[in-house]
């Protein structure tokens, strides 16, 4: 019998892994201290720079008296209801635009002139249309989020490989049948990326709209909190959108990855 | 040795064509002259395909009066120099190209485009590459409006004919080349077409793992019994798979020889050592290289 040669199992990349992870959090870390240590020592107006101990009371505050979940609840709902529509619009819509030239001719510039227009210059008219309330935000939120969706999904489809659809064709595919087989599937990776660039999107969209106009949600409550001066809770509320985003963003990641296994990655081989 | 020819038997027994059944003694099979018994699978007659140059608003003629009839079990290869027509020619069988003149009959059908009842091996593997390998297999199946679980059965017979058995969870890119072009023959032989169309199957591949699948389709074509076109322009491959080897002229193509390969079968890679072999590789040979002399169309 062959001898076959089994090298032990190297610890060499786990290792590079734990390094980087500690230089990344002791870099945060010396940023907190030095940001502490610039207020204890009042270095800066202390009113105009906040800091990290009172950042984490002013949180602790929010969470205890109920303010932080209802204005939670208020931006989630803008968000959930503006991103799900443009989920559910952006999606066909991009399809479309990628996969009959035709649509592409003839509402390609239009998309394209909208989407050069800045959103938020439109707020003020949106207010006029669908008041101070949750609907203005949702048209905010929608607008931010449909168009990368859109762009996404309309490279996409200028991916699929024509070798491939070739070969459906060969087998005797019918186009929706080579729309489903093909076309789908390529689009996958970039309806992942698309969500993701939605998701920032709208949330931005969210919180700026609230800034703007709004009666309610963490964005009012950030914009409340820094005209009163209480610099505490706009740190508070902006660590609350930061860790929202993330959040959002990693899992998202995670659903891409899960979805992007065939391509290699994760080779077994 | 036996196994084969039972499979070669019970194939063309299903087939409906009992007579063609081989017998059980061990006998080799009919020489290729035996073919003008058996019905005719694939006839082309008088077939011409253009390609329309929308610049100039000419059309080019790349394929210029073909005829030929393939019998049933019949493997026939089709030489010529790159650029002549070749692809061509097997794309509009599969009816993937238009043809402007004459007409082409799968079992006495017309084609009109493509069907199930031929089934296409480009040279590149082309498979999705998001399906594992088992998925990749039953596509044309799948295509032809069969249930997953019922296409895995069909293809199961020949997932282990191209010895593909243990990889049906692996994805595409985790196969060398010539497991892909396996995968792709797998996925043509499931649909159990009529004929099979094979365009420069091995051509992308290595020259060792040529060799190898070119005795793998070897066995496994004296095996399945299949009606099988294919297009090369490897001349010792030609000859050592085919029962009959047309020679195509430089663009347009025509039939400028039908060549029979009377070489028995089963046969074995070393039939490439014998005196016959090299006889008939010279006189495709010499077809083609006056052609192309005369012709300028290299
Ligand atoms: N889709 C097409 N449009 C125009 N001309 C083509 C097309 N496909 C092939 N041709 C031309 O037809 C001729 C034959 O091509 P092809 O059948 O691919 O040759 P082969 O397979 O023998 O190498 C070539 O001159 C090629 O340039
Ligand atoms: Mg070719």
């Amino acid at each position: 019998m062959r001898k076959v040669t089994v090298f032990p199992k190297s610890n060499e990349v786990k290792r590079e892994k734990i390094a980087s992870t500690l230089l990344g959090s002791s870099v945060i870390l010396l940023f907190l201290i030095s940001w502490e240590l610039l207020f204890q020592f009042r270095f800066v107006n202390p009113l105009f720079i906040s800091s990290p101990s009172r950042v984490v009371l002013a949180l602790l505050t929010i969470i205890m008296d109920g303010s932080l979940l209802q204005n939670l609840i208020i931006s989630g709902q803008e968000f959930v209801f503006g991103y799900g529509v443009a989920i559910l619009l952006g999606f066909p819509i991009g399809i479309m635009l990628g996969w009959f030239k035709l649509v592409r001719a003839a509402f390609g510039p239009f998309i394209a002139a909208m989407q050069a227009t800045p959103r938020i210059a439109l707020m003020p008219l949106f207010i006029i249309w669908f008041g101070l309330g949750i609907t203005s935000k949702i048209v905010i939120v929608l607008l931010s989020a449909i168009f990368p969706l859109i762009v996404n999904l309309q490279v996409a489809m200028s991916t699929i490989d024509n070798d491939l659809i070739h070969v459906a064709r060969a087998y005797g595919a019918s186009r929706w049948q080579v729309f489903r087989s093909i076309a789908l599937p390529t689009t996958l990776p970039f309806l992942i990326t698309g969500l993701r660039l939605a998701a920032g999107r709208g949330l931005l969209g969210v919180i700026v709209a609230e800034v703007f106009g709004g009666a309610a949600g963490l964005g009012y409550m950030i914009q409340y909190a820094g005209s009163t001066f209480q610099t505490d809770k706009v740190f508070a509320g902006v660590l609350v959108v930061a860790f929202t985003g993330i959040t959002l963003d990693f899992t998202l990641d995670r659903l891409g990855r899960h979805f992007d296994r065939w391509r290699g990655e994760v080779a077994v081989h | 040795m036996k196994e084969a020819i039972l499979e070669r038997s019970s194939v063309a027994a299903a087939n409906g064509y009992a007579a063609l059944a081989f017998k059980l003694d061990g006998s080799h099979r009919e020489p290729p002259e035996s073919f003008v018994k058996r019905p005719v699978k694939l006839s082309i007659k008088d077939l011409v395909i253009g390609y329309l140059d929308k610049q100039s608003g000419h059309t080019m003629v790349a394929v210029d009066n073909v005829t030929l009839d393939i019998r049933e079990g019949e493997f026939v290869t089709i030489v010529g120099l790159s650029g002549c027509g070749k692809s061509t020619f097997l794309n509009a069988i599969a009816g993937l190209v238009k043809h402007q003149h004459g007409e082409i009959r799968v079992n006495d059908r017309i084609v009109t485009g493509p069907g199930m009842d031929r089934a296409v091996v480009f040279q590149k593997a082309s498979l999705l590459p998001w399906r594992k390998v088992g998925r990749n297999i039953t596509y044309g199946l799948e295509l032809s409006g069969m249930k997953p679980a019922a296409a895995r059965e069909k293809a199961g017979y020949y997932v282990n004919l191209v010895r593909l058995n243990g990889f049906e969870d692996h994805y595409p890119h985790q196969l060398s080349g010539g497991m892909q072009q396996r995968v792709n023959l797998a996925r043509a032989l499931a649909c159990d077409p009529e004929v099979l169309l094979l365009d420069e199957p091995f051509a992308a591949l290595d020259a060792i793992t040529r060799e190898l699948m070119q005795n793998e389709l070897l066995e496994l074509c004296e095996k399945v019994g299949k009606t099988v076109l294919m297009v090369t322009h490897q001349i010792d491959e030609a000859v050592l798979l085919s029962d009959r080897v047309i020679i195509f002229s430089s663009r347009p193509a025509y039939v400028l020889a039908d060549i029979r390969i009377p070489i028995e079968r089963p046969r074995k890679s070393v039939i490439k050592d014998s005196e016959e072999f090299r006889r008939l590789m010279n006189e495709i040979w010499r077809v083609i290289e006056g052609n192309a002399n005369i012709g300028g169309g290299i």
